[in-house]
């Protein structure tokens, strides 16, 4: 038997595969965690680099290092454009090996992102984004979405301001995905509880001056003046309806999204009296205390974390819990059911489930603002009013016309 | 009562009203630009950076400034801070604000664009931008991008009810301090012999120096003053925008375009269009608010198509 160049090419592929393979084995044991989130513009508070630190701590209390996994993180910033995000999912995929894309507050970025991973059968854990059409239409049997969305949103604060008497409404609305989809649910919710709508405009995202807006607003007589709008634009909306005496003229100005860095940068003074919805406050028991305070000194800024940055550290352990019962990352539709599969339970949001069609349900709040003589100290911003059960917090499943679930 | 485009007077008085203020703004910035660029020949684009420091600087000097410096903790070098508390009040951070950020503009002068004198204006607008990224990305380290919360002083809180629409008191003084600043700048440099010498070391630096003058100072002096009314702007805008990091960068490209229309170089061409575009955009404001964020620019496109040197330029 004579040895040919054929033999020698395909004894050398052998010897290469059996190289290679238990290199691989060993590889699969390692996780790439990638946050998309806005590292530089007007949500980075909410998210950014403090989404980062919830990873992270999320990856130490898990213990899935301790079980010979090795966890690596890397933080990105989308800078509000769905394209940048878009591309940013596919490199982190296709070069840096990413197993799960996590965070991306900004509805427009989320959606643009949404496709790549399911067709790259990876794991897209949605939390800063909050256009509720994420868990509807636009649901994918490889994302869940933990936190708040826009129904949540609409039904907490709407709910509650127009069954206490604010009939007619007129919203001020960030001009994309978001802020339409939480206008249409409020005015819904306002409708459905005898409410009426007066109309509303449209401000392009990241606007300095509201005052037009607020003009208009006021202009309208509507009792409630909602703020479809979030991070900055809130925060420059409420300072200057302020200014122009919106509310001692007697109109009610309801941020229907608002996170506590906001109120942080508002000041009391002017945040006083404001009711919203909130799925997480670092002062409600004393597990969210605890977690609170050992990520503050982890946050470069030391500020309290959002509820973005909570839900990041909710979906986070979830993801890395069902990996290790799964021993085995690449599969993301696979993840995903896991996670599924078995109760959330976390220092966050306690308790809680993943639906079927990717929804985490827990309780929500309806918190007040404290005024300054209320608060005791730096963060002391919120006082509980009402909490509402996890059934009744979220949209039930069949009307969010998901496709995959039946 | 007569109502033109189904909206009633009281909207479009208000809008007007309001696209004066925003003007007012746009005015004291493009005036600014206009004066840096028209006798340096420096397109500045770290001017959003100089305004935002304004607003910052005016914040430290209302809450005290924490002053960073270097220690070693168990042999490794950490940052700890130092809290000078210097608790003045709105009218002092108008004064001394603008004059600190001023001096910051003329080290900046001084030490980096004087090198780049001579060179095409590309080089003075690579290294601005830079050093306006630079600017806004320590500061965003430092305070993160949600900002800090700024009153509005006792003095000028509340406001008068015109009938039509709530003026806010400190918006009208708003109006009164811009308007007060971009003319007496307008004075100083048309009409006064400071003026008119400073015009003439831009036509012609080597004659002017030629008399005995020192030019070097002169520029350095007057991108101080440029930097300094950005950093005016910046202190009005603190009570009534969001004081973020980002600030400046939301508002330059919306100045440089009114500096385009205006005329580059041109100081009251920059004046009259930035009170024009406020106008302009607050309408827009009511009867398209989508395009609220980009009238300017398509103004702009229409300008450089009919008018290359704008509406106030001289065509070189």
């Amino acid at each position: 038997m004579s040895i040919t160049k054929k033999h020698i090419l395909a004894g050398l592929m052998l010897a290469t595969t059996a190289l290679i393979a238990p290199a691989h084995a060993a590889a699969s044991k390692s996780l790439t965690l990638a946050v998309i989130s806005d590292m530089s513009g007007l949500y980075k508070d909410a998210g950014g680099p403090g989404s980062v630190v919830a990873v992270n701590m999320a990856i130490k209390d898990s213990g899935i290092e301790k079980q010979g996994w090795s966890v690596k993180v890397i933080g990105l910033d989308h800078q509000n454009k769905p394209d940048v995000g878009a591309n940013l999912a596919r490199q982190a995929i296709d070069q840096d090996h990413a197993d799960a894309i996590i965070d991306v507050p900004n509805s427009a970025v989320a959606l643009a992102i949404s496709p790549i991973v399911q067709e790259k059968n990876k794991v897209f854990l949605i939390d800063g984004a909050a256009a509720d059409i994420l868990t509807g239409a636009k649901c994918s049997p490889n994302q869940v979405h933990f936190a708040t969305d826009t129904w949540a949103l609409a039904h907490g604060t709407g709910g509650a301001i127009t069954k206490a008497g604010g009939k007619t409404w007129f919203f001020i609305t960030a001009d994309y995905a978001f802020g339409k989809s939480l206008e249409k649910n409020t005015g819904a919710v306002a409708i459905a509880n005898g409410g009426k709508v007066l109309g509303h405009v449209r401000a392009p995202l990241s606007t300095p001056d509201f005052s037009s807006f607020l003009l208009q607003a006021q202009a309208s007589k509507a009792q409630v003046i909602g703020l479809a709008n979030a991070g900055g634009d809130t925060i420059n909306s409420m300072k200057q309806g302020a200014e122009f005496g919106i509310q001692k003229g007697g109109q009610i100005m309801a941020p229907l999204l608002l996170f506590i860095t906001d109120v942080n940068s508002l000041g009391l003074k002017t945040a006083q009296g404001l009711e919203f919805t909130s799925s997480f406050y670092w002062d409600l028991n004393d597990q969210t205390r605890a977690f609170s305070k050992r990520y503050q000194a982890l946050e470069p800024l030391k500020h309290m974390p959002t509820w973005d940055q909570a839900a990041v550290y909710s979906s986070t352990l979830q993801y890395l819990k069902a990996v290790e019962k799964l021993g085995d990352a690449s599969d993301g539709k696979k993840v995903v059911t896991e996670m599924k599969s078995f109760p959330t339970d976390d220092a966050v949001f306690g308790k809680g489930q993943i639906r079927a069609d990717g929804r985490a349900v827990f309780p929500t709040y309806l918190f007040k603002v404290k005024s300054p003589a209320e608060s005791k100290g730096p963060w002391d911003y919120y006082k509980l009013i009402a909490k509402i059960p996890a059934d009744q917090a979220f949209r039930p499943m069949k009307d969010g016309h998901c496709p995959y679930v039946k | 009562m007569f109502q033109f485009m189904h909206y009633p007077p009281q909207l479009w008085f208000g809008q007007l009203s309001l696209g004066l203020i925003n003007g007012s703004f746009y005015a004291l910035l493009s005036l600014g630009l206009a004066v840096i660029f028209g006798m340096l020949n420096i397109v500045n684009f770290a001017h959003g950076a100089v305004y935002m420091l304004g607003a910052f600087c005016a914040w430290f000097l209302l809450n005290g400034f924490d002053i960073p410096y270097p220690v070693l903790i168990h042999g490794q070098l950490a940052l700890a801070s130092a809290h000078l508390p210097t608790h003045l009040n709105m009218w002092w951070a108008l004064l001394l604000s603008p004059l600190i950020v001023g001096v910051f503009g003329m080290i900046m002068q001084r030490t980096m664009l004087r090198r780049l004198d001579g060179l095409e204006p590309i080089y003075g607008l690579l290294l601005t931008f830079g050093l306006a990224a630079v600017i806004q990305g320590l500061l965003q380290n430092a305070y993160g991008s949600s900002g800090e919360p700024y009153d509005i002083p006792n003095v000028l809180s509340g406001g008068h009810n015109l009938g039509f629409m709530f003026l806010p008191n400190y918006r009208i003084f708003v109006v009164v301090a811009s308007s007060v600043v971009c003319f007496g700048t307008w004075l100083a440099i048309e009409r006064t012999r400071f003026g008119a010498t400073l015009r003439a070391a831009t036509e012609n630096p080597k004659l002017v120096q030629a008399f005995g003058i020192n030019v070097p100072l002169m520029i350095t002096l007057t991108y101080g003053l440029g930097v300094a009314i950005a950093a005016f702007a910046g202190v009005l805008a603190a009570p009534i925008y969001q004081v973020n990091p980002t600030m400046g960068a939301d508002l330059i490209v919306v100045v440089f375009a009114v500096v385009v229309i205006g005329g580059m170089g041109s100081i009251l061409g920059s004046i009259i269009s930035g009170y024009m575009l406020g106008l302009i955009e607050g309408l827009t404001k009511v009867i398209y608010p989508q395009a609220s964020g980009v009238i300017v620019f398509v103004i702009m496109a229409i300008v450089l198509l009919v008018r290359p040197s704008g509406l106030f330029g001289r065509a070189s």
